[in-house]
């Protein structure tokens, strides 16, 4: 059979998340972006990274978790997303140990 | 164990689950990929600071910020196809599928006349015109167009997988029912498939089944009911839906670590 | 698209004889049994490691005497480069993994299969087309490349030889070990038998989850630099290029980013096998399994954060040094918990000394030798003189041949029987043990004086004050290659020759799943998934089945 009715109740566990919902977050999205495009013509002078990557990083998130469901998700899903942080971290947190002091 | 179903083809052992933690270990792996990448940025970067910040104002921004509200769009049009289908409406999910290959496309193809812009100025990689600028600006456009180039493959092959997904929600619902010799055939020998109505009145009937016919295929194209709909296992659309947020969420920091350090 | 009939009779024969689909050579290479897939990889992996072999036997004719041998520089330099490429990316990183890990894995989960067999089957599938990228990568364009294996900018970038072919067919391998990770991490996480917890998992199959990891999180990064280093080559981007501001030392600390994993992606299944071979040939269970199990897992994560220990010499900051330095310290600290595992379980265990028994406790031995010269390494003092000296060539032949390539050894004959329903004859197995432990040692114990008395590696000519310790060694490599030719000799002869055998337990000793089930096992493993009551190597109670 193509298609499988026992899995029903297995795939969609929880209620289906409504339209609204996902335009709210495609709006909070904007704004977000907004920002971030305002933020680049602010004088932060050694901060703008910092600023940039805090703003980008609440975009992936939301996209992470409202998106891609990760909120609705098993735990052993958002351990997933902190080990590919630590990863990333450590790459370049140690690759620094080198090139931020010769 | 011994075999129930109708038809042979592998035990359904579909893992939902199973399948949905496999692709995000991918999504791992793709991010890290870029992870790459972005250690060789922000190693240059730190080292190349002012050098980066007059290259960025190279890039034109208005085509990069319409770049990115096109494909956050595309996300949101991504996330609605899947709760379409949860919903049980195929039209709705059909359309916002098209619109977020569309948007895809729209990328790439500004994308396209953006670079072209680039090339016809003389800002490429091992160009004459780049290679006389300073280390860092080099360097910058080395990362942008080798960074951005990879992000645009995974653009397309999300085109091309989105576009195999649209062609296969548009032939749900459907089904199909097998009966083979040595599983259930034999019991029908003799008889025929007929089609009978509500009111016991018969609406077509097939050939007499005798000992030559080996397997039946019964294929059903269902009116597209919303009940109907709503039960199919969309396990393969929910996961390309995923690989494209991840597209998406790349671009998120793309765009302001290339084009908005000005 | 690649199914196969699930009949009834599938039980009733052994999955050599199982007819699916295909036949003949069809029915290997479009099988999507995992006990298949894990044969065509052993069985290619063989045939790399024999060519890799070779290679290394010219490299150590060329050394015997200083100046020109059999060979000139420019073919010696790609000598030792083909012979690093091919033994690494087709050999020991598949390794036991993509081999026995495929065979064994579902069946000490008490699985059916894979989770993705046909993922699995592409694996395989990307294996083969890697390996013959990079055959074509030595006859064309500007000939087999001559930079080793570790590919350093900003020579690799500059040379004339087919740099980029050798990039690309290591990123399609890559992309196999990835997929191959993925499956088996998803099947241990999804399939296992019900009772089997995480911990009552065989010690093989908490190794193959491990290696599933790295495989998972490191490779990507070695897949993108290889991808960087094609782009540099053919667009010039400059990221790895000092003339345009790029640092080369980027380029080593991302390519050890993976290559330092890679090894322990290389050991960790290893060290998973000697568990199982000790507990079977010792008649008892592994002493500390929890530690055991835990101490992969360290491992891989210990180990995923000492790769610029590779690079003390090349320019790193004196803080990174340290940093590193300080961190490869740890990582030796789950492999001697391992090591001291072992020994304990050993102390007043019925020890048979099986061929397979003897290749584990050589392993012991040489891999703790590996293990030590690999601490001396990581002491930024000793490291600055032997740094790219034969210290360094002896130290990994210690880890990587003398680990995982006993602990393939001693794996392949440990579940001979299980594999082939055949015995391997006895006695030509330990001759060949005999002389494969005699010749390794010979080859590879005179590197460490070489190295520390100053003999660089990767160099065709030398003073001829090293040449009594090169001729030793070259003799050795000729103990050892006689050695593991009447090895592979048997094997193969007691395919048809070896006594037949078709006990489930044909060492008595075997308590994990896979002792369970017929030599050789049907198709689908076993008639009904078993429910899983006790620890892996706890004995059966008495009053049950």
């Amino acid at each position: 059979m193509s298609h499988d009715v026992s899995h029903e109740h297995e795939a969609h566990a929880h209620e289906p998340v409504g339209y609204g919902s996902y335009i709210l977050t495609w709006l909070a999205l904007l704004v977000l972006t907004a920002m971030t495009v305002t933020a680049a013509g602010m004088h932060f002078g050694s901060l703008s990274v910092l600023v940039a990557l805090a703003i980008a990083m609440v975009k992936a998130s939301i996209v992470l978790f409202l998106f891609m469901h990760l909120k609705y998700e098993d735990r052993i899903f958002h351990r997933l997303l902190m080990i590919v942080i630590a990863a990333m971290v450590i790459f370049i947190g140690l690759t620094f140990t080198d090139t931020l002091f010769r | 164990m011994s075999s129930q179903s109708h038809s042979i083809a592998l035990p359904n052992h579909k893992d939902y689950q199973g399948s949905k933690f496999a692709i995000w270990l991918f999504l791992i792996t793709e991010v890290i990929l870029f992870g790459g990448m972005f250690v060789l940025y922000s190693v240059y970067r730190s080292e190349y600071a002012t050098d980066f910040h007059h290259a960025a104002e190279e890039l034109n921004t208005l085509l990069g910020t319409i770049n990115t509200l096109i494909l956050l769009t595309s996300s949101l049009t991504m996330a609605l196809a899947i709760a379409a289908t949860h919903h049980g409406n195929r039209k709705l999910s059909l359309t916002m599928l098209a619109v977020t290959v569309l948007c895809g496309v729209a990328f790439l193809v500004i994308k396209y006349f953006e670079w072209g812009a680039k090339i016809h100025h003389g800002i490429y990689p091992g160009s004459e015109f780049l290679l006389a600028h300073p280390k860092g600006e080099i360097l910058f456009f080395g990362l942008y167009f080798t960074m951005a180039g990879v992000h645009g493959i995974h653009v397309l092959v999300g085109v091309v997988l989105l576009t195999v997904m649209f062609l296969r929600v548009a032939n749900q619902p459907n089904g199909k029912v097998s009966f083979v010799a040595g599983h259930g055939l034999g019991q029908a020998e003799g008889g025929r498939i007929a089609i009978v109505d509500k009111d016991g009145k018969t609406l077509w009937t097939g050939e007499e089944i005798d000992t030559s016919i080996q397997r039946i295929d019964i294929s059903t194209r269902y009116w597209p009911v919303k009940e109907r709909f709503r039960v199919i296992d969309f396990n393969l659309l929910e996961n390309s839906g995923l690989y494209w947020h991840i597209v998406d969420i790349v671009w998120i920091f793309l765009f302001p670590l290339f084009y908005l350090i000005t | 698209m690649f199914e196969h009939a699930r009949v009834p009779e599938a039980s009733s024969v052994n999955f050599y004889q199982f007819k699916g689909r295909f036949s003949g050579l069809a029915g290997w290479i479009f099988s999507t049994d995992h006990k298949r897939i894990g044969l065509m990889y052993l069985i290619l992996m063989l045939v790399f490691f024999t060519a890799g072999m070779s290679l290394g036997f010219l490299m150590r004719l060329e050394l015997i005497a200083p100046g020109k041998t059999i060979v000139d520089a420019q073919t010696y330099n790609s000598l030792f480069t083909l012979h690093g490429v091919i033994m690494v990316f087709l050999f020991v990183i598949p390794g036991l993994s993509a081999s026995l890990g495929n065979f064994m894995l579902p069946i000490m989960i008490g699985a059916k299969d894979v989770q993705f067999p046909r993922l699995n089957l592409l694996s395989w599938w990307l294996f083969l087309g890697g390996a013959i990228i990079a055959v074509v990568a030595l006859s064309t364009g500007g000939g087999p490349p001559d930079t080793g294996w570790t590919f350093y900018a900003p020579y690799s970038i500059r040379t004339g030889t087919n740099v980029t072919m050798a990039a690309f067919a290591v990123f399609v391998l890559g992309f196999s070990s990835i997929l191959t990770g993925l499956n088996f991490v998803t099947t241990i996480h999804r399939m296992r038998a019900p009772g089997m917890g995480f911990f009552r998992m065989p010690l093989f199959v908490w190794a193959v989850y491990s290696t599933g990891w790295l495989q998972v999180v490191a490779t990507p990064v070695v897949g993108i630099t290889l991808v960087m280093i094609m782009v540099e080559r053919t667009f010039g981007i400059g990221v790895f290029d000092p003339l345009k501001g790029g640092d080369p030392i980027l380029y080593q600390h991302l390519f050890w980013i993976y290559s330092h994993p890679a090894v322990y992606i290389m050991i960790l299944p290893a060290l998973g096998v000697i568990s199982e071979i000790i507990s079977v040939h010792a008649r008892r269970t592994i002493f500390g399994y929890t530690f055991v199990a835990l101490s992969s897992i360290a491992i891989a994560v210990f180990g995923s954060v000492v790769w610029a220990h590779h690079m003390f010499v090349s320019g790193n900051s004196l803080v990174a040094n340290f940093v590193f330095s300080l961190l490869t310290m740890l990582v030796a600290i789950p492999s001697a918990v391992k090591v001291f595992n072992w020994v304990a379980t050993l102390y007043k265990g019925s020890i048979q000394l099986e061929t397979p028994m003897l290749y584990a406790l050589a392993f012991i031995f040489l891999f703790m030798i590996g293990g030590f010269t690999g601490m001396m390494l990581g002491i930024l003092s000793i490291d600055v003189h032997v740094h790219d000296t034969y210290f360094v060539v002896g130290h990994f032949h210690y880890v990587i041949f003398g680990g995982l390539g006993f602990a393939l050894f001693g794996a392949l004959h440990h579940w001979y029987p299980k594999m082939f329903g055949r015995m391997y004859h006895q006695i030509p197995s330990k001759i060949s043990w005999f002389l494969v432990f005699v010749g390794f040692n010979v080859l590879y114990m005179p590197m460490f004086i070489l190295g520390w008395e100053g003999m660089p590696r990767r160099y065709y000519d030398y003073l001829p004050q090293f040449q009594k310790w090169h001729v030793v060694s070259t003799v050795g490599s000729w103990i050892l290659i006689a050695g593991i030719l009447i090895m592979f000799i048997n094997l193969l002869r007691s395919l048809k020759t070896g006594k037949v055998c078709t006990e489930l337990n044909p060492w008595g000793g075997g308590r994990t799943l896979e002792w369970t089930v017929p030599s050789p096992p049907p198709l689908e493993n076993f008639d009904e998934i078993p429910t899983v009551t006790r620890g892996p190597y706890d004995p059966e109670p008495a009053e049950a089945k």
